[in-house]
């Protein structure tokens, strides 16, 4: 008997005996392990036209990696693709939640000034464990297709019932979780097949990447949905999945469960900004309190829009070349070809498809519409699949949005500098009093911090650097402050800073 | 305290007098949900232009119907607001849509064909469900219903709230309630015990906000279905299995409405196979000619259809 565990991906199979080991392994931005084990996963859909490309972020003994996925048809070689995790990388970088800060003029001076901060992506790992192969097939099973793309080795199953399936697992030392018999039946009666991958080692080692390739499948099914219920098997209760959708026409909403909007354009108090990682505390705080408020799991959006424009952007779009290998096929991104078109010449004229994608480094500005929506899910609020829909609505541009205010602090003095230094001080209190409403925390706690920060009490001067603390004001800032003289005389340009 | 008494009563009774009033309060209980309990839910706007649309094919209907009369100079009887504003609810819980102007075509669409179809002087459509799916297939994807979009809570409250009203409104409409969603259950929950699955799955398929409108106001609508009981309820029963085959198979948009609106030629089928009866009011509201008219939504021509006959006997 093979030691080992099978869990999957996005709703597969998952079976988290191991679970922490995963955590801290991630191979996207620094801010990305706020919400632990969750699933990325990208639908780029039109028509009946899916392409889903999954992440894997596991860290456990490659020999026991494996995942199984439902999926409608019997896949072919030629419709599973393994990618780099860079496409999934810029989409969740670029509808992350976002700090957005705004500087407020000098009272005594009223000019307009702008500057936009960005925050990095958020988190997600896949966990996903299995085991060896074993040689027998048991009874009703059949294999439909083998083949290796990437460091894969991939099965593609069906089955006439669920024990000669769970069986096959078995002795091929896939261990499944508890429940799984009857779900796995269930799918088997509405004609699914089985998506098997495990790490062919010696491709792996050859590889010599850190991270496991997410897997891309194209299919066509009228079903516009996600298999999650083999993955509500996780003794753990709740999981996260991210899903990007990308789409053609509109928003995309989960058909048989209720989406909800996180809660967005709040003004925040400086140190979420100024202290390391206090923003990631503060949306992974918005997000629990937002669950916990829809009873403990739900289906919230974070970013919609046309990926043709963003403001602010909280970074640069993905790539023309990430968006068709992330499988937007009917779009030419304002520029060059759509993927269908690139498809057909390389295949008339035999050039290399991915070769010509990976040069294709121009930021995408098609009308493709991103829908991003965070799933928190547990086998008793979410009993079915998640089903989508792609809606007409196409112009409610909605995004994860919190905004600090940057409060002039200079040497001069007026009259409005009096009432200026008071309206601070009762922005202030609205912005803890947010903080506090959204999150949860306790008021007081949140007033501590912003007077650790320097915020409270608020002074018109100038404050010092806390010890210990990032430096408050930027070097653009800076600069802009020592070298352009003529700030006070002309009207000062928007200026966009980076973090 | 013995002068209080009367008060209560007899506003329950002005309500009474017409079923549509019960369905009024509980449509704006349950547009009130749709509108606050959801991130994506209706807007008041959203009712007002249905209702406009509603109003003007209503208005535009009524003298056209009535045009003999009015070259006669005769005054026109039945100008019936209250089945447009009952049709700018349906219209405006149940459809989502990109543009505005998309509500209010749809309650002018669903008006208009109430006085544009119809067979032995009775509408085979329900206006409400006919100007969505009119809308879903003239735009595409600029129209859709969002079955999905009700908290849990407001769904048991609003279940509550719409059997109460069926049932003070009057017992006819609900066997044609009961008739599809348990048809619709049951077929629900037999192929989930064939699959193996938890009863969680059809229940949680069940538990849909747009899915109790349906039931409970608009394939209940006794303008558009058929006359007798055993036809109410083959009707239903019809309607269900389509809709379940909407669902399970081909994942068909507004799966509810669209089967009803398939199968909108069966009332006429129906009621030639099945003549209607008499209807089974009970005694006291036919006593009372005034309420029992007004509770069959006279034609608009004020010709009250064969299902009321009886009525025009007791007037």
């Amino acid at each position: 008997m093979f030691r080992g565990f099978l869990t999957a991906a996005f709703s597969l199979f998952v079976f988290t005996a191991n679970a922490e080991a995963f955590c801290g392994f991630y191979v996207s931005q620094a801010d990305a392990d706020l919400f632990n084990n969750a699933s990325k996963v990208a639908i780029a859909r039109k028509g009946d036209r899916t392409v889903v490309t999954m992440a894997n972020d596991y860290s456990g003994e490659l020999s026991e990696f494996a995942i199984v996925i439902p999926v409608p048809v019997v896949l072919t070689k030629d419709q599973v693709h393994v990618t780099t995790p860079d496409g999934l990388n810029a989409l969740d970088a670029f509808s992350a939640p976002r700090l957005v800060e705004y500087h407020d003029d000098n009272p005594c001076e009223p000019r307009i000034e702008y500057e936009m901060n960005s925050f990095g992506g958020l988190g997600d790992e896949i966990i996903v464990t299995a085991a060896r192969r074993a040689q027998p097939a048991a009874m009703g099973v059949t294999i439909e297709e083998q083949f290796a793309v990437g460091e894969y080795d991939i099965l593609i199953l069906s089955a006439l019932e669920s024990d000669g399936l769970l069986n096959w697992l078995n002795q091929e030392g896939y261990k499944l979780p508890k429940g799984a018999k009857r779900i796995l039946g269930s799918y088997i009666k509405q004609d699914m097949k089985f998506f098997v991958a495990k790490v062919n080692l010696e491709k792996k080692a050859a590889s010599e990447s850190e991270y496991l390739s997410p897997i891309a499948i194209a299919y066509e099914d009228e079903d516009f949905m996600l298999p999650i219920r083999l993955g509500t098997l996780n003794a753990d209760g709740s999981q996260d999945l991210i899903v990007f959708a990308l789409t053609s026409e509109g928003r995309v909403e989960t058909k048989n469960y209720q989406t909800r909007k996180i809660p967005t354009n709040t003004e925040v108090p400086l140190h979420l900004k100024e202290r390391e990682g206090a923003f990631g505390d503060f949306y992974k705080a918005v997000f629990e309190r937002a669950v916990k408020k829809a009873g403990g799991s739900g289906v919230f959006m974070e970013y919609f829009f046309d990926i043709g424009s963003c403001d602010p952007c909280s970074a640069p779009p993905p790539t023309m070349g990430q968006m068709l290998e992330l499988g937007v096929w009917w779009s030419d991104g304002d520029d060059s070809f759509t993927a269908d078109e690139l498809s057909f010449e390389t295949l008339v004229d035999g050039m290399d498809i991915e070769d010509m994608r990976e040069e294709m480094d121009e930021p995408f500005w098609g009308d493709t519409f991103l829908t991003r929506l965070h799933v928190r899910y547990d086998a008793k609020s979410f009993p079915a699949d998640l089903t989508f829909q792609e809606t007409g609505d196409d112009d409610e541009y909605f995004q994860g949005r919190y905004v600090v205010n940057i409060p002039w602090r200079g040497e001069d003095r007026c009259e409005a500098a009096d009432a200026y230094k008071k309206d601070v001080i009762k922005r202030q209190r609205t912005e803890i009093a947010n903080v506090a409403r959204l999150t949860g925390w306790k008021q007081s706690e949140i007033e501590t911090l912003a007077r650790t920060n320097g915020d409270i009490p608020f002074t018109l001067t100038p404050k010092p650097t806390p010890p210990g603390q990032p430096e408050p004001i930027s070097e653009e800032r800076k600069l802009y402050e020592q070298t352009i003289w003529w700030r006070g005389l002309f009207p000062p340009e928007i200026i966009e800073q980076q973090p | 305290m013995s002068r209080a008494v009367p008060l209560p009563l007899s506003v329950f009774r002005k309500i009474d007098g017409d079923a549509r009033h019960w369905q009024i309060i509980a449509l704006s209980g349950l547009f009130s949900m749709a509108w606050l309990s959801s991130d994506f839910g209706t807007k008041p706007l959203n009712l007002a232009l249905a209702f406009s649309g509603a109003m003007l094919a209503q208005c535009l209907g009524t003298l056209w119907v009535n045009r003999d009369k009015l070259e006669a100079g005769k005054r026109l009887a039945g100008f019936q607001w209250k089945s447009a504003l009952i049709t700018a609810f349906g219209v405006s819980i149940l459809l989502r849509a990109a543009d505005p102007w998309i509500w209010f075509a749809a309650g002018l669409i669903g008006i208009g064909l109430k006085f544009g179809v119809r067979v032995n002087k009775k509408h085979i459509f329900n206006p409400a469900c006919i100007g969505i799916v009119a809308m879903m297939f003239l735009v595409g994807k600029d129209a859709w219903v969002s079955p999905g979009q009700w908290g849990q809570t407001p769904l048991v409250a609003g279940y509550a709230l719409a059997l109460a009203a069926l049932t003070l409104s009057s017992a006819k409409r609900l066997d044609i309630a009961l008739g599809f969603i348990g048809t619709f259950a049951g077929i629900l929950i037999v192929r989930s015990m064939w699959l193996g699955d938890p009863l969680a799955i059809p229940l949680h398929t069940l538990s849909s906000g747009a899915l109790l409108i349906f039931t409970f106001f608009m394939i209940t609508d006794p303008r558009s279905t058929p006359d007798s009981r055993a036809g109410r309820i083959v009707f239903a029963m019809c309607v269900a299995a389509l809709t379940a085959w909407f669902v399970i198979g081909p994942n068909q948009r507004g799966a509810p409405l669209m089967a009803l609106a398939a199968l909108a030629w069966l009332t006429p089928a129906l009621d030639r196979l099945l003549p209607a009866k008499r209807f089974e009011w009970t005694p006291d509201k036919i006593s009372s000619p005034k309420i029992t008219q007004e509770l069959e939504t006279p034609d608009v021509q004020g010709i009250p259809d064969r299902g009321i006959q009886p009525v025009r006997v007791h007037g």
